[in-house]
């Protein structure tokens, strides 16, 4: 739909016209409907209802002003879960980032051949993430993971799900295992497009290889890597609550968690909708914060075209 | 400024294509060497082995007195203009020209004077700030040409540099290109499918067919006394006529028609004439049927046949044309041709061989 708004203002030759006035709002109906019941109107709710607080059993709620909001902000276990999501979103987008453009680099080099190394890397992005979350708690099982007997050979006992650290460790693991194909896939285009001659003028201007690239390659790469960064951290901070969910249900409550995963947590097991509004709101007004950030101030230094 | 010497130099591809075979040449210090020759017949290779950009997989190359054969690109004092330009697009022009200096330590001082001469030479000066993508294709080759000047290296490696610019910009970058080699003194090997690019910009030609030498010799001696029918038919313009003519009787005859004398071995030749040593006379020994006249202003070049065969005459008249004329052939034009080989008859030791020196 919005396709067809578009062509039609760049190319008024071509513009679509519609007898009626009401049959173009007919076609976007569905559209705007998905719109404002699946975000629109939830997003009102969570902002209401972060205002007031529910009964357990439902009977009528009671407005409480920012009470929710102060309550969660000075409660030092929400402090705590902020804490690691933001640990955890500079862990796995500075791993995942970092581990998918060097794969990405060692392949373009090989690319004549990279067919099955590529079909390899995307088919770990093909694995949808409760699925990843579930192979990647196989590895780190208690009994028969081979990740356990890794680090007992090592002479450290994995608690995965009881131990903080070691949970920590599992899922940071299995959210950038899962995230660096798609880094990949992004990171090797990107490189594809660095013209053959450039590289080979660079290749008589500069002997070191390193130079070269950093130089040369990864300025051209910056559009690509400015893209993936926020792709990245929104990956980390909301997408990876499958692989939570997975590693972390049902385990004692010494377990790291995301605030999305803390949200769902007090919200739906807790039953502390007003609480977890609040919290949700909150992180609704992060998120803004974050792209505006990296908009005004990470792409400017970011070389296009 | 050096010397580039290549010796049974070769190139096979992975797969077995021989893109390059067995060439030798001495390129002297301050020389220009054109690489001449079809699209896909091993110009880029032979150049781009030079360069290090390729492997050398038969042969050797010195430049200087050094083999560059495992030498890295950089290693090799050389600089390459590229038919794409090839300029880092996140790079200022200055940055660009500059890059290269700096990854060889050149003091600070030393790379803005080199940079600054090359803009002024270069008429870059106002756009040293820009980044390529404002500039337009002319100014991004002089940048492309700027970056290879200030590293003053031994020699100045060029791939079909002008070959995206438009027919006038071309010619005018052709004389520019020539008078900064002519000033800089730097041994350049220049690549070009272009002839006449290569004629107007070579000491020296290198005529390539099919990866092999066909030809090596300064440009009026290769035009004058083309080594074999493939050299002969690729340069010059009109291209030169070729018709199958054979040897009786110490003369040369197409089909009935006896053209002139000659004095090698009777039987089947190539007869080749240029456009230009071809005349309109009542009396001459050819009957030419015309096809179509392409007029050029200062002359005008006939298309027609003789004996059912092409042939092309020039002549700078301005009347109308017969359909049927008669041409007369200067004795001293001939060109013949081996028909099995191809190469050069020559005429019995009537002209030495002193041009392919
Ligand atoms: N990387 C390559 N692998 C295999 N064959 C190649 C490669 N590059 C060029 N060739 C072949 O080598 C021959 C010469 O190519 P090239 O040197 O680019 O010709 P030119 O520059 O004269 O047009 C062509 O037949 C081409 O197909
Ligand atoms: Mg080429």
């Amino acid at each position: 739909m919005r396709g067809l708004v578009k062509a039609g203002a760049a190319t008024p030759q071509k513009r679509v016209q519609f007898d009626r006035p009401l049959t173009p709002w007919l076609f976007l109906a569905p559209q705007l409907a998905v719109v404002v019941i699946f975000f629109y109107w939830p997003s009102v709710q969570a902002v209401v209802s972060s205002f007031y607080i529910e009964d357990p059993f439902g009977f009528g709620s009671t407005f409480v002003g920012m009470e929710n909001y102060t309550n969660a902000l000075t409660d030092t276990r929400y402090q705590a879960t902020a804490a690691f999501t933001a640990f955890f979103c500079v862990v796995v987008t500075a791993l995942s980032l970092g581990i998918g453009l060097l794969l990405a680099v060692k392949a373009d080099k090989v690319i004549r051949g990279a067919g099955p190394y590529k079909t390899v890397l995307i088919s770990v992005y093909a694995i949808a993430p409760p699925v990843a979350g579930l192979i990647g708690m196989m590895i780190f099982d208690q009994h028969i993971g081979p990740m356990t007997a890794l680090f007992g050979f090592f002479g450290r006992d994995l608690q995965v799900g009881v131990n903080y650290w070691d949970t920590t460790i599992a899922v940071t693991t299995i959210s950038v295992w899962k995230q660096i194909p798609y880094n990949f896939i992004f990171f090797l285009s990107g490189l594809q497009t660095v013209p053959v001659s450039v590289r080979e003028a660079a290749l008589i201007d500069a002997r070191s290889g390193w130079r070269r690239f950093r130089d040369i390659v990864l300025p051209l790469l910056a559009p690509t890597a400015f893209f993936l960064l926020i792709i990245n951290i929104t990956y980390a901070m909301f997408d990876t609550f499958a692989i939570f969910d997975v590693v972390v249900k049902d385990k004692p409550a010494n377990n790291p968690m995301t605030l999305v995963y803390k949200v769902y947590l007090d919200g739906f097991k807790g039953n502390d909708i007003g609480g977890s509004s609040a919290q949700s709101v909150i992180l609704m007004l992060v998120v803004a914060a974050l792209t505006v950030v990296q908009f005004r101030f990470l792409e400017r230094r970011v070389h296009y075209g | 400024m050096a010397t580039v010497t290549l010796s049974a130099v070769g190139k096979t591809y992975a797969g077995g294509v021989d893109a390059v075979r067995d060439v030798n040449v001495d390129i002297k210090d301050g020389e220009f060497v054109v690489l001449v020759g079809p699209s896909g017949c091993g110009k880029s290779t032979l150049l781009r082995m030079v360069a290090g950009l390729e492997t050398v997989t038969h042969g050797e190359i010195r430049i200087g007195d050094r083999v560059v054969n495992t030498l890295d690109p950089a290693d090799r004092d050389i600089a390459m203009v590229f038919q794409n330009y090839a300029l880092y697009p996140h790079m200022s022009v200055r940055d660009n020209m500059a890059y290269g200096l700096k990854n060889r330590r050149t003091p600070k001082d030393e790379i803005t004077r080199r940079v600054d001469e090359a803009a002024r030479m270069l008429e870059l000066a106002p756009y040293l700030d820009r980044k390529p993508r404002a500039l337009s294709g002319g100014q991004r080759q002089r940048v492309a040409m700027g970056r290879a000047i200030v590293r003053q290296p031994s020699a100045f490696l060029f791939d079909e540099p002008l070959s995206n610019l438009d027919a006038k910009l071309r010619v005018s970058m052709r004389g520019e290109i020539r008078r900064l080699q002519k000033r800089l003194g730097t041994t350049s090997l220049y690549v070009t499918h272009d002839q006449l690019e290569a004629m107007t910009l070579a000491d020296r030609l290198i005529v390539l067919r099919d990866g092999a030498v066909e030809q090596i010799g300064a440009p009026l001696d290769v035009y004058r006394r083309p080594a074999s029918s493939f050299v002969a038919a690729f340069i010059g313009s009109p291209a030169m006529s070729l018709l199958d003519a054979r040897v009786a009787d110490g003369r040369v005859w197409v089909g009935e028609h006896a053209v002139a004398p000659a004095t090698v071995p009777a039987g089947e030749v190539t007869l080749g004439l240029r456009a230009e040593d071809l005349r309109i006379a009542a009396d001459g020994a050819l009957p030419m049927r015309v096809d179509y006249v392409e007029e050029l202003g200062a002359q005008r070049i006939i298309h027609g046949f003789v004996e059912g065969q092409q042939i092309a005459v020039t002549e700078t008249g301005a009347d109308s044309l017969p359909s049927d004329l008669r041409l007369a052939v200067d004795p001293g034009a001939l060109h013949l041709f081996d028909v099995a080989t191809g190469r050069r008859m020559d005429e019995a030791a009537a002209q030495p061989a002193r041009e392919l020196a």
